[in-house]
């Protein structure tokens, strides 16, 4: 296969106009506008397809959510596609639909960086489960996009490659990890695109890029073909451009895996039920602990404008409380540190990825191999998650994290036992500007504070689009729920969305 | 809370530069001393969580399945040599 590695977009062929037919504005459909004009004979696949290819060789030099563009595979696939629909047979929702995918997701043939140095020229010799599952609907892969080394980041500064930008403000970061994910599906770079939340990575670059992003409930998706980050909470899930997409992909990609012996065997409901404007009977909860200080007044006065809509619309709203929510993020960076140094220990030059040259023996050529591959803030964090499981230090860092997370699964637990979703800002800023935050990783970690209890949890939890500061940035609302509960997730934030035209606003962007 | 960085980054297997010893060791020291705030908790008697969704253990018949192929797997081998992954001697 022929593929396009990080800035050479010059070698894509330039795509023309197969017909005259109605293909100015295809990139900026949803799943459902495009598979219903699909199923219309209005558009083929591949005018689709060559719209989205158009649009990202128009944005790609500003916005560079991509490192890897698969075009003629794309172009193959939605050729396929074309055929059945011109023979009369029937596709699914996603047959034919321009995504994305998030780099860190093995593509059997197409190279896999995460973003990593030391995953440089990985070609995986298989698919992922959600790969899989994708490619049996039938759904186009346009390319691999950015995002922070491993997933270790928030802002996509730490990719290996590029900094990915955010499509309202250039001078910003598009969040991360999954800052590629996001800022492309932003700026109508892929219809919709697949990302992955440790402690945030789809639900925080989702609300800095005004799209909806949702992390299932752990367990929900296969991991397998996930390349491990902090393996007892990483979890894969949609970056959409509305809440119905969301729905749409969480169908396709849900469900038991035998290759993953953390999924759950659970039946998975269709997701597209829960799109109802209706909350009658639900209640929300709303955490006192999460309107902290160093919270942005204008994020504070969006969240509460979301709640004045909710109470408005019958749902019964609760004061609740979280009490072990200022520990969140000092037992994140124990547990998710210690679970990468362990699973990034793989790495070591041997059976796959980067091998150093010049060492004299077996050590040097682990360590070299590890300081060449390796990024700072993924050494950092490797350096610290040894440092938390050495001998001597276990119990007092990653025991004592490990029992503080059960205390806080007992808040949520409680909190469930009185609500059926929480409420809370997605982050307590909108996005900061690129490199603010570089230089002092405590900072940044602290950003994640909104996010993280969900990954200790385990539960599911949606941001949504809820409305723009002064200077134009999105700020997102998250809604979390119980375990398995995304169906309650949907319906909530669907409601909202369905009486709001926040999801509808697009990023100024020019070519 | 003072890390010994170089020991650390032995078991990590790291190399790092002088300039990275400096910069890491003040910035986990900092990082080090704020999670010492989970030290106002008592959790005496609390079970540590290591997984956020109950589930027993996973077991599956003891069957022989085709694994990847080997050809395949060398493929991508940053050295390889009769069917084996190649490394350094490791054994005087």
């Amino acid at each position: 296969m022929q593929d396009f590695f990080l800035t050479h977009y010059s070698n894509v062929p330039s795509f023309q106009h197969s017909s005259g037919r109605l293909n100015m504005d295809l990139h900026s459909l949803t799943i459902h506008e495009l598979h219903d004009l699909l199923v219309k004979k209005k558009v083929t696949s591949k005018e689709a397809t060559e719209s989205l290819y158009r649009r990202i060789h128009e944005m790609e030099g500003k916005v560079k959510a991509y490192l890897l563009l698969t075009g003629e595979e794309a172009l193959r696939q939605a050729d396929h596609v074309d055929r059945q629909i011109a023979k009369g047979e029937e596709i699914g929702d996603l047959a034919g639909v321009p995504i994305g995918l998030k780099d860190i997701l093995c593509t059997k043939g197409i190279r896999t960086t995460c973003a990593s140095k030391i995953l440089e020229n990985y070609t995986p010799f298989y698919d992922g489960t959600v790969i899989k599952k994708l490619k049996e609907r039938e759904a186009v892969f346009l390319g691999k996009l950015n995002m922070d080394e491993f997933a270790m980041g928030s802002s996509t500064e730490n990719s290996g490659f590029q900094v990915t930008r955010n499509p309202w403000d250039l001078e910003r970061i598009p969040g991360g990890s999954s800052g590629g994910s996001a800022a492309a599906v932003a700026a109508d770079e892929c219809i919709a695109a697949l990302g992955t939340d440790t402690g945030g990575s789809i639900r925080q670059p989702a609300a800095c890029c005004g799209v909806v992003g949702l992390k299932p409930t752990y367990g929900r998706v296969s991991r397998y073909g996930l390349v491990a980050f902090a393996s007892s909470l990483d979890q894969i899930g949609p970056i959409t451009k509305d809440v119905e997409d969301s729905a749409i992909l969480m169908n396709a990609i849900s469900g038991y895996d035998p290759h993953d012996s953390t999924s759950v065997d659970m039946p998975v409901p269709d997701y597209k039920q829960s799109l109802k404007k209706d909350l009658k009977g639900v209640r929300i909860g709303i955490p006192d602990e999460y309107f902290i200080e160093g919270m942005d007044p204008e994020v504070e006065r969006s969240i509460k404008e979301a709640v004045d809509f909710f109470r408005k619309w019958g749902a019964e709203i609760q004061n609740i409380s979280l009490p072990h929510t200022e520990y969140a993020v000092a037992i994140y960076y124990i547990l998710a540190t210690a679970e990468a140094s362990s699973n990034l220990a793989r790495y070591d030059g041997v059976k796959y990825g980067l091998r150093s040259k010049g060492y004299r023996d077996l050590m040097e050529m682990y360590t070299q191999t590890r300081a060449k591959g390796f990024g700072e803030e993924v050494k950092r964090r490797i350096i610290l998650g040894t440092y938390v499981l050495s001998a001597g230090y276990y119990d007092a860092y990653y025991r004592k994290a490990s029992q503080v997370r059960t205390l806080m699964r007992k808040d949520f637990e409680e909190a469930f036992q009185r609500v059926d979703v929480i409420l809370s800002p997605t982050a307590p800023t909108p996005a900061f500007r690129i490199g603010e935050k570089t230089e002092d990783p405590l900072q940044m970690y602290l950003s994640d504070i909104h996010t993280i209890p969900v990954n200790l949890t385990g539960i599911p939890a949606i941001s949504i689009p809820c409305g723009f500061s002064h200077e134009g940035l999105p700020i997102g609302l998250q809604i979390m729920g119980r375990h398995f509960d995304e169906g309650m997730l949907l319906r909530v934030a669907y409601t909202f969305e369905q009486n709001t035209d926040f999801h509808l606003q697009k990023p100024r962007l020019k070519a | 809370m003072k890390m010994d960085i170089e020991k650390v980054a032995r078991l990590a297997r790291l190399e790092l530069t002088e300039e990275e010893k400096v910069t890491f060791g003040n910035q986990l020291e900092q990082i080090l001393n704020y999670m010492e705030q989970l030290n106002k908790l008592d959790t005496t008697g609390v079970e540590p969580t290591s997984h956020a969704i109950p589930i027993s253990n996973v077991f599956k018949e003891d069957e022989v399945k085709p694994s990847f192929p080997q050809k395949e797997v060398l493929a991508i081998a940053p050295d390889e040599e009769d069917g084996h992954f190649k490394v350094p001697k490791i054994i005087e």
